[in-house]
């Protein structure tokens, strides 16, 4: 295919035009196109946040070299900040202005969390890289978990392992999220609402960290990624641009962690776990570390897999073997395993990575065959 | 009060030694090739699984050992699958990659981690498997703490294996060239050490210790399941980085120590904070004690080596 008309100025006004009225209509599409339409709309809402977390993980890995492998903590602050504040739980001991405030200053208050909890993660770690930094990380992942299952008692605050629920819907502009609405002799259900909702929000994230990329913001995380000692010497100040890749990141997965929150209407441990911020790492590597558009692509492959595995596969293996033999969630995960191991011995750089990316991966390749 | 101290003391030893043993095998790759294996934990989980496995289906078939016998019958069957999957693991995995840039292994690392996780849980299912008591359960009396028969093996099995690692390292021609490799691959090379052969048997080694190490675990507790390996395999790496990673003394340091931390601060945190915090925020102190030593002492009790290289 030749892509080479998408350059130009009406071109790209055009690409533009069609991806928009492709994404305007797409759940549409899925509700009209299949009988389970809804529960496909639900998977490309999942998608969606995916989208946003691999960003807000991009950001970390992709552009400052940090490999983070507890990501996951900061979609679960986000999401308990906006349970906790929207909903009965503590509604007894929270001063009422508190709970279930304006949707806007919500979710800044989320990423406001998230970004703090980033730099605590930043701070102790600004000296390690690498391996090291990854251990580190995880283990912060883990700890966030371990609190949010027991931090049940003395005083009951996130519920323990059963977690918070009766989280309230979005409301905002006058519209309530959580029921169907009646507009242009449409019926919007609650799965459409949020898809347009948080289509917003990751066409945001795509944007800030679109014009990020080549900032000066931007070009310094790149410099600290490609040779910290170098970046210093030109005048980077290692630990700002580091804590605020942090924050950056960890306040991206914080939002998508509060509209995860109000969507799914209650949260627990049990989202959180280790295996969730692999999968987000997986996005990452699989689709280009750096490249945001391999980056959405890797996160779209890998949050619809499943949905695509779980139809496939267990009809077929109920015509083959009259009974469920693989859990489609282990296979799952066997093969993303596989895809990660694949991926880095034979195209370390992704599925769609940048030029620039692509190049530096393949730089001794062409030093071998000279 | 004295022999609750003593007690979680032991605790702490039985589970130290444990520990310690798996670190060796963090250690010794990494002190060779800089690079965490993130799956050794997965190993330590097979070596339970398999052994467990071999016992049931020995018992199963009728046959009539005594309980030390059969458990000796499952590690020999255990023992050369974890070698068999370690070299496999460093053969596919690491070989490949040995010149990439830093990120690349440790991804795979992780992927074959997920890989041998999800195929445990293929084969084995998802419950707990319990260990068939086949052992002794008698309790000795140790300074007014208790002690079992299988505890005082594992202590002494630990102690065992860990001099002859010692002795393998510091006296065998295997052991001059793997700590040739350690200090400088390249060089090694030109001396005639055949870096390819260290390194697997590197992997090889420690992937035997990690087996046995499994077995004890899932004898210790009664237990064994598909995702055990993450959280044991976590706390031996911290054992390592504590005790200095790339150190074998330190792991086994390490390894004790973070063992005894462990259990004094789980008997004792209830206390300590007024019951605000309880035994359940066990699996915290090995996280903590790594990123304090990461902060603190990132080269670890006894390193040499600094963690700041990327």
């Amino acid at each position: 295919m030749n892509f080479a008309f998408m350059k130009t100025r009406h071109g790209k006004a055009i690409t533009y035009a069609v991806l928009a009225v492709i994404l305007a209509l797409l759940p549409w599409m899925l509700t009209g196109g299949f009988e389970n339409g809804k529960s496909w709309v639900r998977a490309v809402d999942f998608a969606l946040l995916y989208i946003m977390l691999a960003l807000g993980l991009n950001i970390v890995v992709g552009y400052a070299g940090l490999l983070d492998l507890g990501y996951i903590a900061f979609y679960a602050v986000g999401a308990y900040v906006y349970a906790l504040l929207n909903s009965p739980h503590l509604a007894a001991i929270l001063p009422a202005w508190l709970i279930g405030p304006n949707f806007i200053v919500m979710l800044v208050v989320a990423a406001v969390f998230a970004g703090m909890f980033g730099v605590m993660l930043g701070t102790p770690v600004l000296k390690l890289r690498g391996d090291y930094l990854a251990i580190v990380t995880l283990g912060f992942g883990e700890i966030i978990r371990i609190f949010l299952n027991n931090l049940d008692r003395p005083v009951n605050i996130t519920n323990g392992p059963q977690g918070i629920n009766n989280i309230d819907k979005v409301h905002f502009l006058d519209i309530d999220f959580g029921r169907p609405m009646e507009w242009l002799g449409l019926t919007f259900d609650m799965v459409h609402l949020y898809y347009y909702l948080i289509l917003a929000f990751c066409i945001f994230i795509i944007f800030v960290t679109l014009r990020l990329q080549h900032s000066r913001i931007g070009r310094a995380w790149v410099a600290l990624r490609e040779d910290e000692i170098a970046a210093n010497a030109m005048g980077i100040n290692i630990r700002n641009v580091k804590l605020l890749a942090f924050a950056m990141g960890a306040s991206f997965g914080g939002v998508s962690g509060a509209l995860f929150a109000s969507f799914q209407g209650f949260v627990s441990p049990e989202s959180f776990v280790l295996m969730e911020s692999i999968m987000v790492l997986c996005m990452v590597v699989l689709g280009g570390m750096g490249h945001i558009p391999g980056v959405i692509l890797g996160a779209i492959i890998v949050s619809i897999t499943p949905e695509i595995l779980r139809d496939v596969i267990n009809p077929l293996q109920e015509g083959i073997f009259g009974r469920r033999v693989v859990d489609p969630e282990n296979l799952r995960m066997l093969i993303f395993g596989l895809a990660m191991i694949i991926i880095m011995l034979l195209r370390p750089e992704g599925l769609w990575p940048s030029k620039r990316r692509a190049r530096e991966f393949h730089e001794h390749d062409e030093e071998a065959q000279a | 009060m004295v022999d609750i101290f003593i007690q979680q003391l032991l605790n702490g030893l039985i589970v130290g030694s444990i520990y310690a043993l798996i670190a060796l095998g963090y250690t010794m790759v990494y002190g060779i090739m800089q690079l965490i294996n993130f799956a050794h934990g997965e190993i330590v989980m097979i070596g339970a699984m398999v052994t467990i496995t071999c016992i049931n289906v020995l018992l199963d078939a009728g046959v009539q050992l005594p309980g030390p016998l059969l458990l000796l019958a499952g590690l020999a069957m255990a023992i050369p699958v974890s070698m068999l999957l370690g070299f496999t693991i460093e053969r596919v995995a690491y070989r490949p990659l040995r010149r990439a840039p830093r990120l690349a292994p440790l991804i795979t690392a992780i992927g074959v981690s997920i890989v041998l996780q999800q195929a445990a849980m293929l084969i084995w299912g998802r419950n707990y498997r319990p260990f068939p008591s086949i052992l002794p359960t008698e309790v000795h009396d140790f300074f007014g703490a208790a002690i079992t028969d299988l505890q005082i093996a594992i202590i002494i099995l630990a102690f065992v294996l860990m001099g002859g690692l010692f002795f393998l390292i510091e006296k065998t021609r295997l052991g001059r060239a793997m700590r040739a490799t350690s200090q400088n691959p390249d060089v090694a090379g030109l001396m005639g050490v055949n870096i390819n052969t260290v390194i697997s048997m590197t992997f090889v080694i420690g992937s035997a210790l990690g087996a046995v190490a499994g077995v004890m675990v899932a004898a210790n507790y009664d237990q064994a399941h598909a995702y055990m390996g993450f959280m044991i395999g976590l706390k031996a790496f911290t054992a390592a980085v504590l005790g200095g990673i790339g150190n074998l003394w330190g792991a086994v340091i390490g390894g004790i120590l973070l063992g005894i931390i462990e259990s004094l601060g789980a008997g004792y945190l209830g206390d300590l904070t007024g019951g605000f915090l309880g035994s359940h925020y066990k699996d915290i102190f090995a996280f903590v004690v790594l990123i304090a030593v990461l902060i603190f002492r990132p080269s670890g009790l006894m390193g040499e080596r600094v963690a700041e290289r990327a």
